[in-house]
C-alpha cells in the first residue's frame, strides 16, 4: 500500500528501517534477555538525526509532526518495541517542553533533546495514581524562588537513562484539577533520585524506574506553562503522544506477521507448507487485514493531528485502542501459526507476544481510552438536543 | 584537521554473478556500493574529525553516476565532495588511478590526513592508498584498525598484523588505509541524506587536474586486464567420511602431513 508519503518521510521510513535491520535485530534477544538498555542502539538513532524529527528546525529539529513520529516508531517496532519505547518516551517528555515550554526553556533544553545528548522522560504515574490521575501524591511546595518536590513517581520509561523529566506535581490540593503543575527536573538537581529499576514481562530493553524526590529544590523557572496547569499539559501531551503508541502497535504486528508468513510458507507437515491449510492461511490473512486497518488509522490521525486539528482526544484515543488491541491479538496469533517453535525463545514472537501487551497498557489503558472515547460520543450526541 | 577519504563506487559483489562463457562480471542488473572497506574510511574519518575538528572531503574517481557515492558520503556527515570524471580514466591500474587521486588531493591544499579503505572489493589489490601516498611523499600506514592518539600533527595508529597488532606513531600530512575493526559505520543522518539530496557535486577532468592523456587511464597504466578467468579445480581431492571428530582429526593430520600448518610444540 502506498500511503503517500514525502520525500523526507520515506527518508525517515528507510533509514529506521536500516537501523532496524542492521543495528536492532540482531541484537534484540540479548538484550530481552539480559534486560539491557540499549545504550549503541540510542547512540545509533542519535547520530541518524532520529531524535530531530519533532523538534523545531529553530532549535535545530526538522520541524516534523505527529506523522513523522509514527512512521519511525512504527519502524522501529517492527524490530523491537523495547528500543521503540525507549526512543518514543523520549518524545513523550519532550512534547511538554513543546507544547508549554518558555522561549527560555525551549532553547535551553530541545537542542538538547534533539541531539540525544540528553534522553527525555515524562512522569505521571504514581503507586497509588495510574488511570485516576487525579489522585497524584508528589507535591511541590513554592518556597522563594524555588519550589520543593517530595513524593515519588513509579514505572517512569527511561527512569535512571534520561537527562531530562517532565514531572506533574500537586501545587495546591484544594484546587482539584487545577492543583496541579508541570515541572522540568534535571537528572543531577539536589533531593531527586532514581530507585528501583523494574523487571517486565516485556519490552525489556527499556529502563522503567521509580523517581524518588526528597526535598527536591528546582528553580521557579522550571514550571511549565504556569501553576495549576499541570493537568491540561499531562492530557495535551498525551493526545498528542497516544498515536505513537499505535504506531509502535502497527510496527510490533506487522513484525509478527513478517515471521508467521515466512515460517507457514517453510514449515511442513502432511506434504505441504502449511500456509496452503485454509486454518492457517486465514489466521495470516487475518492479521494482515487487521495490521493494515491499523496502519490505516494511525496515519489518517497523524495526518489530522499534523493538520493543526484542535480537538483530537477522541481520535487519538481510538488510534491508540484499536492498533494495540489488534497487535494484542495478532502476535498471539503469530505464535499459534509457529507452534511449539513460537513459544521457544529461538524466534522472536514470544517477545514480540510479551512486549505487545504493554501497548494496551501505558499512556492510559485501553479502558481509560474508551472513557474518553464514550465521554466525547455523549457529548457529541447530546449537542443541540 | 582536514582530511581526504578516498571512495570507490563498485559492483554489489554479495549479488554478482559471472558470464559463463567470457568469466568476466555481468555488470547488468548489478547493484552498485560504496566499496565496503571505504565505509570503514568514512567512519574513522568522521570519528578523527569528532575527535580533532576540521573537514572531510570524500573524493572518488569514476563514470558520472559515480556521483552517487559521494551523495552517500555527504549524508553520512562529510563536508564536500569531488567527482574525478572523464572519459579518459577509462581502463586506468592502480598506478593511473594513483595519478589523479595525488593530483586531486594536492588540489585541495592542506590536508592533513588520507584515509583509504584497504582495498576495493572489485580489484583487490590493496594499491590505491600506499601508492597516492608514494605520490604524493606522504607517510603511510595501512591496516589500521585504531586510534590510540589523535592529535594535529601525530597520529598513534594501531596496525593490523596476522599475528597481533603495531602501534605505530606518524607525523602527518600522511595516509592511512584502514580494516573493518576501525569500527562499525554509522547510519546515515537525516540531515546528511536531506544535504545530499540538494548537493551540487564538483567535478573534474584530467585537464583540470593538470594531467595529460597518457597519464591516466589505459595509457597511463603499466598493466592491463587481458583476461578474466575462473580457475579451474585441479589436483587430488579426497572424500572423508563420518562422524565430525573423527573427519575433523583426519583433515588435521592430512593438513600437517602435507606441511600446509605445522603444529606448535
Amino acid at each position: 500500500m502506498d500511503y503517500f508519503f514525502t520525500e523526507e518521510q520515506e527518508m525517515i521510513r528507510d533509514l529506521c528501517r536500516q537501523i532496524a535491520e542492521e543495528r536492532i535485530k540482531p541484537v534484540r534477544a540479548e538484550l530481552d534477555e539480559k534486560e539491557q538498555f540499549p545504550h549503541e542502539i540510542i547512540k545509533a538513532l542519535a547520530q541518524a538525526d532520529l531524535f530531530q524529527i519533532i523538534i523545531p528546525e529553530e532549535y535545530g529539529g526538522l520541524g516534523g509532526g505527529c506523522l513523522e513520529n509514527c512512521i519511525a516508531v512504527e519502524e522501529l517496532s517492527k524490530a523491537c518495541c523495547g528500543v521503540s519505547t525507549s526512543y518514543a518516551a523520549s518524545f513523550l517528555g519532550a512534547y511538554p517542553i513543546l507544547l508549554f515550554g518558555s522561549e527560555a526553556q525551549k532553547e535551553k533544553y530541545l537542542p538538547l533533546i534533539g541531539s540525544g545528548e540528553q534522553l527525555c522522560a515524562f512522569a505521571l504515574t504514581e503507586s497509588a495514581s495510574g488511570s485516576d490521575a487525579g489522585s497524584i501524591a508528589t507535591e511541590a511546595k513554592k518556597d522563594g524562588d524555588s519550589y520543593v518536590l517530595n513524593g515519588s513517581k513509579q514505572w517512569i520509561t527511561n527512569g535512571g537513562e534520561a537527562g531530562v523529566y517532565t514531572v506533574i506535581a500537586i501545587t495546591d490540593r484544594s484546587k482539584g484539577a487545577r492543583g496541579a503543575t508541570a515541572f522540568i527536573v534535571e537528572a543531577g538537581d539536589p533531593g531527586f533520585s532514581v530507585g528501583k529499576k523494574e523487571i517486565k514481562l516485556g519490552i525489556r530493553a527499556s529502563a522503567t524506574a521509580e523517581l524518588i524526590f526528597k526535598d527536591c529544590r528546582i528553580p521557579a523557572d522550571r514550571v511549565l506553562g504556569k501553576q495549576g496547569l499541570g493537568f491540561v499539559v499531562a492530557m495535551r501531551t498525551l493526545d498528542k503522544s497516544r498515536p505513537g503508541v499505535g504506531a509502535q502497535a502497527v510496527g510490533l504486528a506487522q513484525g509478527a506477521l513478517d515471521e508467521a508468513a515466512a515460517f507457514a510458507r517453510v514449515r511442513k507437515q502432511f506434504g505441504k507448507p502449511i500456509i496452503t491449510f485454509q486454518a492457517v492461511a486465514h489466521m495470516l490473512a487475518d492479521m494482515a487485514i487487521e495490521t493494515e486497518a491499523a496502519r490505516a488509522l494511525v496515519y489518517a490521525t497523524a495526518r489530522y493531528i499534523d493538520s493543526g486539528a484542535k480537538d483530537f482526544s477522541k481520535v487519538s484515543a481510538i488510534a491508540k485502542v484499536f492498533p494495540t488491541d489488534m497487535a494484542m491479538r495478532t502476535a498471539t496469533n503469530a505464535v499459534q501459526v509457529l507452534g511449539g517453535h513460537g513459544y521457544m525463545r529461538d524466534y522472536p514472537v514470544e517477545k514480540m507476544m510479551r512486549d505487545a501487551k504493554i501497548l494496551q497498557i501505558y499512556e492510559g489503558t485501553n479502558q481509560i481510552q474508551r472513557n474518553v472515547i464514550g465521554q466525547e460520543l455523549n457529548k457529541e450526541y447530546g449537542r443541540g438536543k | 584537521m582536514k582530511i581526504a577519504v578516498c571512495i570507490k563506487q563498485v559492483p554489489d559483489t554479495a549479488n554478482v554473478k559471472l558470464d559463463p562463457e567470457t568469466h568476466t562480471l555481468k555488470r547488468e542488473g548489478v547493484e552498485s556500493i560504496v566499496n565496503p572497506f571505504d565505509l570503514f574510511a568514512l567512519e574513522a574519518a568522521l570519528r578523527i574529525r569528532e575527535q580533532a575538528g576540521g573537514e572531510i572531503v570524500a573524493i572518488t574517481m569514476g563514470p558520472p553516476q559515480a556521483e552517487a557515492v559521494i551523495k552517500e558520503a555527504i549524508g553520512y556527515g562529510v563536508d564536500e565532495g569531488l567527482l574525478l570524471s572523464d572519459r579518459a580514466f577509462a581502463g586506468a591500474d592502480t598506478w593511473a588511478t594513483t595519478a589523479a587521486l595525488a593530483k586531486a588531493i594536492e588540489g585541495l591544499g592542506g590536508v592533513d590526513l588520507v584515509v583509504c579503505g584497504k582495498q576495493a572489493v572489485d580489484g583487490d589489490t590493496a594499491q590505491v592508498g600506499p601508492g597516492i601516498a608514494q605520490r604524493l611523499g606522504l607517510p603511510h600506514v595501512a591496516f589500521v584498525k585504531g586510534f590510540r592518539e589523535i592529535e594535529n600533527r601525530r597520529l598513534v595508529v594501531e596496525r593490523q598484523m596476522d599475528d597481533g597488532f603495531d602501534v605505530v606513531e606518524m607525523p602527518l600530512p600522511g595516509l592511512i588505509t584502514v580494516v573493518r575493526e576501525v569500527g562499525e559505520p554509522r547510519p546515515p543522518s537525516l540531515k546528511g541524506k536531506m544535504r545530499a539530496k540538494k548537493y551540487a557535486i564538483p567535478m573534474k577532468d584530467a585537464a583540470q587536474l593538470g594531467l595529460e592523456a597518457g597519464q591516466v587511464g589505459l595509457a597511463g597504466s603499466f598493466t592491463q586486464v587481458v583476461k578474466v578467468f575462473a580457475p579451474s579445480h585441479g589436483g587430488e581431492r579426497h572424500r572423508l567420511e563420518g562422524p565430525p571428530e573423527q573427519t575433523g582429526a583426519q583433515v588435521i593430520d592430512a593438513l600437517v602431513d602435507n606441511q600446509v600448518i605445522m603444529l606448535g610444540s
